[in-house]
């Protein structure tokens, strides 16, 4: 077992007034054990809407017509490999939160205000374990003390905490059964910058704690920078490009990557200059340019690339890129 | 020289019911010139007064105490065709791309009205040519904008669109309220790069209003750190964030991730959650003296005054007074 999610030519749509929208239209990465994956793209690139598609939790007007989640996990000390998409509901359910736990985004106003803290801690476990509530209130010191909150907060309701502590209740949440597999979507975006670092610094170390992945969706590619291992930059419903973090900052091959990363300002002093952005206008959903989808905005555009559209194929080892600049013809 | 806008002393205390009161701002001081165009940041976080402060410098919001002088003369006591000016000459941009366009109307009309109530233009060609003109200048093309409803458009080019309406207008000052929070990154840098050109070309001075340090840092200038109300430190921007002082701005630098893999800060350093703690603290006493890690016995006694230490650096902190 080398790969705890593979994920085949995912396909999720949204039915809505003008068409089908092709949000998530044809992805595939894998994602290692013990390893954090993170995902980058700008909005509308969409990221919460692979999740939505490997979660399957999904409205009515959403839908998947193709592709594969295969997820191993290990059950009663044996290893199983499920193809999510394939499960029924009840089947997905004793598999979510025991083996794939979910902090969406702007979880921490996902707390219930009129319940105590302890409270809703407990009935998480109850609902998805065969634990007792004597058993799941045993467990709560332990994992409290995982994300460094007080066990006075079981006592409290949740408008009495900060942000970033409703934040870290949600992460301790999440890791209570121990599940090998832990998504995050924008964990820290409505956050500030102090209470960011210690729900990130929370999240890995709780995440390495209990050899979990961590599925990393983000915008930040600062918190990638930090945080993951490998990264899969998303545009326009598609990777366009996957590898070791380290490489990808180092050396991005595919032209929206270099654009997406020379527009961070960041604070160095030996060479502020202007960055430039990438302009044009975000494509939509409904109606993806033909060809390559970022050809519009490209500056490295070529002919080909406004009819065709690259595969994504191997740079190297650990490296594929989806772009007619680095061959991709084959 | 004559100063633009002048905020002196302003504070300002919500009073909730049961006479519960929340002190958002304490004796801001803050001024623009009219003959030097600046950009100036305050940086903060959620909860430290500065959509408080937008609010007041534009007229939207009274303040307790202190006066905003326009051109001078108190805000409170301006004729009509004085109002009307500082109106025009203090524009916003807002945070929210989404919640300023009326859905129901094409984004036109947003420059259309802009061209009509100030009367930019004589005639029906020569307003298009104007909005079109603008449109380019901010780096949109008009035929791709123009006729199209707000939920056509991304947010970033709705906030851009808010930018052209500035072009039309050519204010002297721009109060920018956290305006890139909502925008995708590789947009954020055009709307920055915008708001320097403007500077540049036109002498448009901003307020710009954010909570991410290194945005400031992209931009410039001048800083003013703010914590729950107070000024903290406030000077040449690269002179506080190379060197800072206050252990709030310190916090702050250490805080800030930076986008390179080489260098991790999330692990390498130790962090501390008391860092975060938050809890009502009002009346006396240093404001951060709850999460500072260089606090001392005076700071729960004595709130410390802003202190300059040089001509371009200010502080408000015990550590540095002698």
């Amino acid at each position: 077992m080398d790969k705890l999610l593979e994920i085949n030519d995912l396909k999720v749509y949204y039915r809505n007034v003008t068409g089908i929208s092709k949000a998530v239209d044809g992805v595939s990465f894998f994602v290692y054990p013990g390893e954090v994956f993170g995902v980058a793209g700008e909005s509308g690139s969409g990221k919460s809407t692979l999740i939505s598609g490997i979660t399957r939790l999904i409205r009515s007007s959403v839908y998947i017509p193709g592709g594969s989640v295969n997820f191993s996990y290990k059950e009663d000390g044996k290893y199983k490999s499920v193809d999510l998409l394939a499960l029924s509901e009840e089947e997905l359910r004793d598999i979510r939160w025991k083996h794939i736990s979910y902090i969406p985004q702007g979880s921490m106003n996902s707390l219930n205000p009129v319940m105590k803290i302890g409270d809703q801690m407990v009935d998480t476990i109850i609902e998805h374990s065969q634990k007792n509530k004597e058993e799941a209130m045993s467990l709560l010191p332990d994992i409290l003390n995982a994300v460094n909150l007080p066990s006075s907060v079981l006592n409290m309701y949740p408008h009495e905490l900060s942000g970033g502590m409703k934040q870290r209740v949600i992460i301790a949440m999440s890791l209570a059964l121990q599940p090998e597999l832990i998504i995050a979507d924008e964990p820290t975006t409505a956050l500030d910058v102090v209470s960011q670092l210690s729900v990130l610094y929370t999240l890995w170390v709780v995440s390495k704690d209990i050899n979990a992945s961590l599925l990393l969706v983000t915008h930040d590619m600062a918190v990638h920078a930090q945080m993951a291992d490998r990264i899969a930059v998303m545009y326009a419903g598609k990777i366009v490009e996957v590898g070791k973090t380290s490489e990808i900052f180092k050396n991005p091959l595919h032209p929206y990557t270099r654009g997406l990363l020379s527009s961070i300002p960041s604070i160095d002093y030996d060479k502020k200059k202007r960055l430039e952005g990438i302009s044009g206008i975000a494509p939509s959903s409904t109606n993806w340019p033909t060809g390559c989808r970022f050809h519009p905005r490209c500056p490295q555009v070529k002919e080909e690339c406004k009819i065709k559209e690259p595969p994504i194929t191997r740079y190297n080892d650990e490296r594929y890129v989806a772009c007619f600049l680095y061959g991709g013809a084959e | 020289m004559t100063q633009l806008l002048e905020a002196i002393d302003i504070s300002k205390i919500f009073v909730h019911r049961r006479g519960k009161t929340t002190r958002a701002l304490e004796k801001m001081n803050l001024s623009f010139s009219e003959e030097k165009p600046d950009i100036i940041s305050i940086v903060g976080e959620s909860g430290s007064g500065k959509t408080t402060f937008a609010r007041i410098i534009l007229g939207l919001l009274p303040p307790t105490t202190g006066r905003i002088l326009f051109r001078g003369k108190d805000i409170t006591s301006l004729t009509h065709q004085e109002w009307a000016e500082y109106r025009r000459q203090i524009q916003a941009v807002f945070q929210d791309p989404y919640g300023i366009y009326n859905p129901f109307y094409r984004v036109d009309r947003v420059l259309e009205n802009t061209v009509r109530k100030f009367k930019l233009a004589s005639s029906r060609e020569e307003a298009k040519r104007l909005i079109a003109e603008s449109l380019e200048a901010i780096g949109l093309r008009p035929n791709e904008i123009l006729g199209r409803y707000p939920h056509q458009l991304s947010g970033g080019e709705r906030q851009r669109i808010m930018l052209a309406r500035l072009y039309l207008l050519r204010p002297r000052l721009i109060v920018a309220d956290e305006p890139i929070s909502m925008i995708d990154v590789a947009l954020r840098v055009l709307f920055l790069n915008i708001l320097l050109d403007f500077k540049q070309k036109y002498g448009m001075s901003c307020l710009f209003i954010t909570h991410d340090l290194s945005s400031s840092y992209y931009l410039g200038e001048k800083v003013v750190i703010l914590y729950r109300g107070k000024i903290m430190e406030k000077g040449e921007t690269e002179e506080i964030l190379k060197e800072p002082y206050h252990p709030y701005t310190k916090l702050l630098m250490k805080a800030l991730l930076p986008p390179d893999p080489e260098k991790k800060v999330l692990l390498s350093e130790e962090i501390k959650y008391s860092y975060e703690e938050v809890g009502d603290q009002m009346g006396v006493g240093c404001p951060f003296f709850s999460r500072c890690s260089e606090r001392m016995d005076i700071c729960k006694e004595k709130t410390p005054e802003l202190k300059a230490l040089n001509e371009n650096h200010e502080v408000s902190c015990f550590l540095y007074e002698r």
